[in-house]
């Protein structure tokens, strides 16, 4: 009897488990796109956008062009809730079913997927987060983060402080409020190696992610330094508090400047004080573009998604639409290299490779205006482009710059050298031996 | 009516003591042993070893080692995430000191390092009880956390504060990193998880587990009856630490590939206490049942709308399963208290005397 039980059990808990993560059976002509997204937990306040976005755009593909060359796109989303263990049960979950590229959205799953992804044929796509190093494409063959990465960002912020150079900046105090996890650290030795070169005296407010809604100590530390500029790079529920608390503490909001990742709701949460509020950004907001027109027409108004009515051209919306125009002209890129229309994911990987989205192309995709060029080549997984100001008027994003091109001459040895640094500390780390299309 | 001791006559007075007297009870660890060994790693899909096997056993060995403490000799701990954390930076940088050393030494060696941790944190344990104490290792859990997110040196002074894995080999078989294939990894963790659950399940019925759980009964008494309790909680904290220690390494090496110090915030303390409480406190067949449930229910949760050709989206599902295994947590501590090893125990003794119950 007991041992009939147990076998029994055995056999069906193992047959079970075996059936479960069987993939749906696709169709011919199809190319498989997982989204990893987060519509849950406390970053959703800003990945919820984000999965919009990139949701609506490649749905909009499917709806309005029938997929890309011809090929319909599976669009999946997979939940993380921005948490590396549910990141990486996705990744095995996707990764079955021929996934062409795949998209963290966390730098912390990003960390853990960058040695499978040669392994595995499976290239990351990162945009604009992630290893800031992965840029080196001699050294990371399968992981882009264009359109710049987070050295980038810093530098192009303390350009604009500094009035076109940083080192202008030379005996000013700048603190640097940041989400205390592998995000908010990636700019650190950047930024803590530029205050020992131009001579700028460096202020810490690390913001533990238990405490992004508890930040008041911080706002303390930052009255009683009153620094010169307030470079924040937050996250999720860490924006709006950070707005909010520099509102009650009265900083002047023309010395607070954020990397690219607030939301129109993060600023317009703290009211009318939040006015004057910075970000950078390389892309507009807004839904004046035809593309965004028909994700209007096709999607949102066909009910094929779960986009609010006003999210369409918000900040991150936008971020989200730009995600998978990227993929889509990714894939586009690999079909025309390979002559193939079921592109997989090594095609990608040099279609990535390949970009080249100039001002044309992108009115061609409906999208001109939107965002400059971005052009990646072998050795330049990211194409370092150019961002520029943006500010909060109460109601809508203003531009208030024109384009800040980032400091390359400070920010390439430094990458270089974190490059190689990776490949050391990771003893066996593979030399490149993907063939080039562009030399 | 099969499953009875009937006609099974013990002769000696060791197999009289045996931990499973019947032979029926024999059997069906032989078998599950025969499955998880040679069955599951031969059939099982990529998915099913890295995301449900995988972590099932190294959260169950955690679970076990929380449960020697806390299950066995009494003592309330919320630091397990922390002493995991402890074994993973310890065998990181154990492993990027000695790198010509096998991993398989630096991952048992880093339960050492957590036990010397543990005892540390484990000595206001003779003065304080109970929430007391809870509160006591809550503190070490927001210290060593603080220290993986601040000492630059854990990490080797990585830009990202993240510690990654290096590949290493097993007899030729890469065994961590990127190229490891999910069985390797698999049989890996599964003779390590198997080897030092036997071990415990020999602590706890011999006379080291008879005085802890003396001491979780009424200690003044265990010290009037000889048991000296500085040392039996120490001595609780210090193999407790050792099993939280190697699991936490085998979850960074094994499991994660590359982890964060957010890895191991007290969520997963607090997963790996609910993990004994509904698995069954004092018991090791209640860590492997809790692991089960809150590890591997979610997943299958999660599996089941697609299995039946329902197309919910992820974040709905995502936010069901967190719904239906609340749920069902207290509906299974309604139903028994004591813990789902306790609920099996019922099971067996019913059956024992079936079909005639008296």
């Amino acid at each position: 009897m007991k041992t009939d039980i147990l076998l029994k059990g055995a056999i069906g808990a193992l047959a079970l488990t075996l059936a479960l993560p069987a993939a749906p059976a696709q169709a011919e002509d199809s190319v498989y796109v997982p989204l990893f997204t987060y519509r849950t937990g406390p970053f959703a306040g800003s990945g919820t956008p984000i999965a919009n976005g990139m949701h609506d755009y490649l749905t909009m593909l499917n709806e309005r062009d029938g997929g890309i060359g011809g090929v319909k796109l599976i669009v999946d989303e997979c939940e993380t809730g921005y948490d590396t263990k549910k990141g990486l049960e996705c990744y095995d979950a996707v990764k079955p079913k021929n996934p062409v590229i795949v998209n963290p959205w966390s730098t912390g799953i990003t960390l853990s997927l960058i040695p499978k992804a040669s392994v595995d044929k499976i290239p990351i796509l990162s945009m604009a987060y992630g290893l800031s190093a992965s840029a080196k494409g001699d050294v990371f063959p399968w992981i882009f983060n264009p359109p710049a990465t987070y050295w980038d960002g810093l530098s192009e912020i303390l350009k604009y402080a500094g009035g076109g150079s940083i080192d202008a900046l030379k005996g000013k105090t700048i603190g640097y409020l940041y989400f205390d996890a592998a995000f908010g650290r990636e700019a650190l030795p950047f930024f803590q190696s530029l205050a020992k070169e131009v001579g700028f005296n460096l202020k810490l407010y690390p913001v533990a992610p238990a405490d992004m809604q508890n930040q008041s100590s911080k706002w303390l530390d930052i009255r009683r330094d009153n620094p010169d500029l307030l470079v924040m790079y937050g996250w999720g529920a860490m924006n709006p508090t950070a707005i909010k608390e520099a509102v009650k503490a009265e900083f002047p909001m023309d010395k607070f400047v954020s990397i690219w990742w607030p939301n129109d709701p993060d600023a317009a949460a703290a009211g009318d004080g939040a006015k004057g509020f910075k970000e950078l950004n390389w892309h507009s907001a807004g839904a004046n573009f035809p593309a965004l027109a028909d994700i209007q027409k096709l999607v949102v108004d066909a009910g094929k998604s779960k986009t609010p009515k006003d999210e369409i051209g918000q900040v991150l919306y936008n971020r989200g639409v730009y995600n998978s125009m990227l993929i889509a002209e990714a894939i586009a890129e690999a079909q025309k290299i390979t002559g193939k229309k079921v592109v997989t994911g090594e095609d990608v990987r040099r279609g990535l490779e390949n970009l080249n989205i100039d001002d044309a192309r992108l009115k061609a995709i409906g999208l001109g205006g939107f965002v400059g060029p971005v052009k990646t080549s072998c050795a330049d997984h990211n194409s370092h482009s150019a961002t520029f100001v943006q500010q909060w008027d109460g109601a809508k994003w203003v531009k208030v710059s024109d384009a800040i091109a980032p400091d390359s001459a400070k920010v390439m040895p430094l990458l270089d050298e974190a490059a190689k640094a990776y490949a050391e500390k990771n003893a066996g780390w593979p030399a490149r031996a993907e063939p080039c299309d562009n030399k | 009516m099969f499953y009875r001791e009937a006609g099974e006559y013990k002769t000696t007075y060791a197999a009289d003591m045996a931990i499973f007297p019947i032979r029926q009870d024999r059997y069906g660890v032989a078998l599950i042993l025969i499955v998880a060994f040679l069955v599951i790693p031969a059939f099982g899909n990529q998915f099913f070893l890295n995301t449900m096997m995988i972590p099932f056993l190294i959260l169950s060995l955690a679970a076990i080692g929380l449960n020697l403490l806390t299950g066995y000799t009494g003592l309330l701990s919320l630091g397990t995430g922390a002493f995991m954390g402890v074994g993973a930076y310890a065998c990181y940088k154990l492993e990027t000191i000695f790198p010509e050393v096998n991993i398989l030494v630096w991952i048992i060696a880093s339960g050492l390092v957590s036990a010397l941790i543990g005892v540390l944190f484990g000595l206001p344990s003779l003065r304080i009880k109970g929430f007391y104490l809870a509160v006591a290792t809550l503190a070490a859990q927001f210290f060593l956390q603080w220290c993986f997110a601040r000492v630059p040196w854990l990490v080797n002074y990585n830009d990202s504060g993240a510690i990654e894995v290096p590949t290493q080999t097993l007899f030729g078989l890469p065994v961590t990193g990127p190229t490891a294939t999910p069985a390797t990894r698999y049989l890996v963790t599964l003779t390590i998880a198997a080897a030092m659950a036997w071990i415990a399940s020999n602590i706890v019925h011999g006379r080291i587990g008879r005085m802890w759980m003396a001491v979780r009964d009424m200690d003044i008494a265990a010290e009037l009856i000889g048991i000296r309790l500085l040392r039996a909680k120490l001595l609780a904290f210090a193999v407790s630490s050792f099993y939280v220690g190697v699991a936490g390494a085998m979850m960074v090496f094994l499991w994660f590939g590359a982890a964060e110090p957010e890895a191991f915030n007290i969520d997963l303390s607090f997963q790996i206490l609910f993990m004994i409480i509904i698995g069954g406190l004092g018991s090791i067949l209640g860590a492997f049942l809790g692991a089960a449930v809150i590890h591997l229910m979610p997943i299958a949760l999660r599996a089941v709308p697609a299995m039946v050709g329902l197309s919910i989206d992820a974040a709905r599902i995502d936010q069901l399963t967190l719904m239906i295994t609340g749920a069902l947590i207290i509906a299974f501590l309604i139903v028994e208290p004591h813990g789902l090893a306790r609920l099996w125990q019922t099971v067996k003794q019913k059956l024992r005397v079936w079909p005639f119950p008296y």
